[in-house]
């Protein structure tokens, strides 16, 4: 089981999670202005990486709050962690 | 090839059983082929083995990072069925399972396919009305499956519990009897036999770490841990690294790869007959030849690359096995490990050619890709040889997610499969 570095909370065991998927993928400013490609990338094209990984979690069943974290995705190891709004790692 | 027969035993036997010869050689890689298969395992190997077979492309290699079979095709459950809700997936899954009724045979290699049925239990009002429109649909697309009372489920699989006051009581079943289970090893060992007895190249422990183009855009070879190799067309059937190795190329993918848990008991005489599957409080079980009760947990949460997932993953399926088969309250567990898997956001696969041209994919099995095996390889090797999509696996191509033309067995299901 992962121990994830909430940034509220301080490390907290993997249950107390829900996973929110890769980070930064904005939802474009004006969708009506956004061509099939673009949606196509935005709902289902993901880098799926194998290395360091940006990505959500939400603190469920503890502060709630959705948080951004870098995490090696071979070895599951978390590198960084930071609020919602605050520049990427 | 040396042919496999109860007479070949007999006549090793005089001789201490030294004759045999290697089943598949050790090529080095050649310059150049006439494709290029990157993925040793079932799917891959299966590829190299229609092709050479049904289309007469015998200059081709199949590319392993490390030994065949050796991924998913050697992790995973076995599991082997065909009652999918869709047409398109109906389809597919159904021209699997008609090419595991004759594999053994086709690849003189004993596969060990078993159709000892796979039961799904239904445990609520929900699964009752999912299933019966599963059975339903199934049958209007000349697959079997049936609804059975939870007595006949009993009697069908006698270590089942289905007293009234369990936490998740057991209602009833849908029951394909075609399905069953084969052995996973000898399914990679036995395409790559044959495979190579056509002339096929298998060259294990050479991982390819990039893809070159030329100046058209058309794939033109790669380079891989033993050298740079040409060809023109490029299969990827890479299970959870597709999206690596297709990144090598430039085309991002709509998977994401995520651990996928199965753990084996220690081994007991036969007790159970049949394969019993839960999607509702998901575990899935059966015994093996070997005795030990093969039971398949649900993936973990998060994107991971590391072959291993969380215990309480594996905790959450061996209650469910416990309640539904009080017997295996004792059993200990001898191994545990984890498969990744590459899941599509339909968790329907995708087997089709690409934007790229000379770049062909076969991905995006999930949770389930064994069971299709032969139907997956003999459709891929098709779309290769002939650089279109056989009708069966059309609509499983890439664009359906530009197009939203998805085969959304996620829905139908309601969990990963």
């Amino acid at each position: 089981m992962l121990l994830i570095p909430c940034p509220y909370c301080g490390p907290r065991p993997e249950i107390e999670f829900s996973y929110g998927g890769e980070a930064h993928i904005a939802r474009a400013a004006d969708p009506r202005r956004v061509d099939d490609a673009a949606w196509t990338s935005f709902l289902y094209l993901r880098s799926n990486r194998r290395g360091d990984h940006a990505e959500r979690w939400r603190h469920a069943h503890g502060c709630g709050r959705f948080f951004n974290v870098v995490r090696n995705t071979n070895s599951d190891h978390f590198l960084a962690t930071d609020k919602i709004g605050e520049p990427r790692p | 090839m040396q042919r496999f027969s109860a007479f070949a035993l007999f006549r090793q036997a005089l001789n201490g059983q030294k004759g045999w010869d290697r089943q598949w050689r050790d090529p080095e890689p050649k310059p150049a082929y006439d494709v290029i298969i990157v993925g040793g395992g079932g799917h891959g190997l299966g590829t190299a083995y229609y092709l050479a077979k049904k289309h007469q492309v015998r200059n081709v290699a199949v590319l392993e990072k490390g030994w065949i079979g050796g991924g998913n095709t050697g992790r995973n459950t076995t599991i082997i069925r065909s009652n999918y809700l869709f047409d398109e997936s109906a389809a597919l899954y159904d021209h699997a399972l008609k090419l595991w009724e004759s594999l053994a045979e086709e690849l003189n290699y004993n596969v060990m396919f078993s159709q000892r049925g796979v039961m799904m239990l239904v445990h609520n009002v929900h699964d009752e009305q999912v299933f019966k429109r599963h059975v339903h649909a199934n049958r209007l697309n000349g697959v079997d499956n049936e609804w059975i009372s939870a007595e006949a489920a009993k009697r069908f699989c006698p270590p089942l519990n289905i007293a009234p006051g369990m936490r998740h009581p057991v209602l009833g079943a849908a029951l394909q009897r075609r399905a069953g289970i084969a052995r996973h090893d000898a399914v990679a060992w036995g395409y790559a036999r044959a495979a190579d007895a056509l002339g096929v190249d298998i060259i294990q422990n050479c991982e390819v770490t990039g893809i070159d183009r030329d100046e058209a855009g058309r794939v033109s070879g790669v380079q891989t841990t033993r050298g740079a190799i040409r060809t023109r067309k490029l299969g990827i059937v890479a299970a959870g690294n597709t999206s690596v190795l297709m990144a090598m190329a430039g085309q991002r993918m709509p998977l994401e790869s995520y651990p996928l848990q199965a753990l084996v008991s220690e081994p007991v005489k036969p007790v159970f007959p049949c394969v019993v599957m839960s999607n509702t409080i998901h575990a899935y079980i059966s015994q093996s030849d070997k005795g030990e009760l093969v039971i398949g947990a649900g993936t973990d949460a998060y994107i991971s690359y590391s072959q291993r997932g969380a215990l309480h993953i594996s905790m959450h399926t061996l209650e469910a096995i416990c309640e539904l088969f009080p017997m295996f309250r004792r059993m200990r567990m001898l191994r545990n490990w984890g498969g990744i898997v590459d899941v599509t956001p339909d968790r329907s696969p995708i087997i089709g050619k690409t934007e790229i041209p000379g770049l062909y994919v076969n991905c995006g099995w999930g949770t389930g890709g064994f069971k299709a095996t032969p139907g997956s390889a003999d459709l891929f090797a098709w779309t290769l040889a002939k650089d279109e999509p056989h009708p069966i696996n059309a609509p499983f191509n890439l664009e359906r997610f530009g197009s939203g033309r998805l085969i959304d067995e996620a829905a139908a299901a309601a969990v990963a499969h």
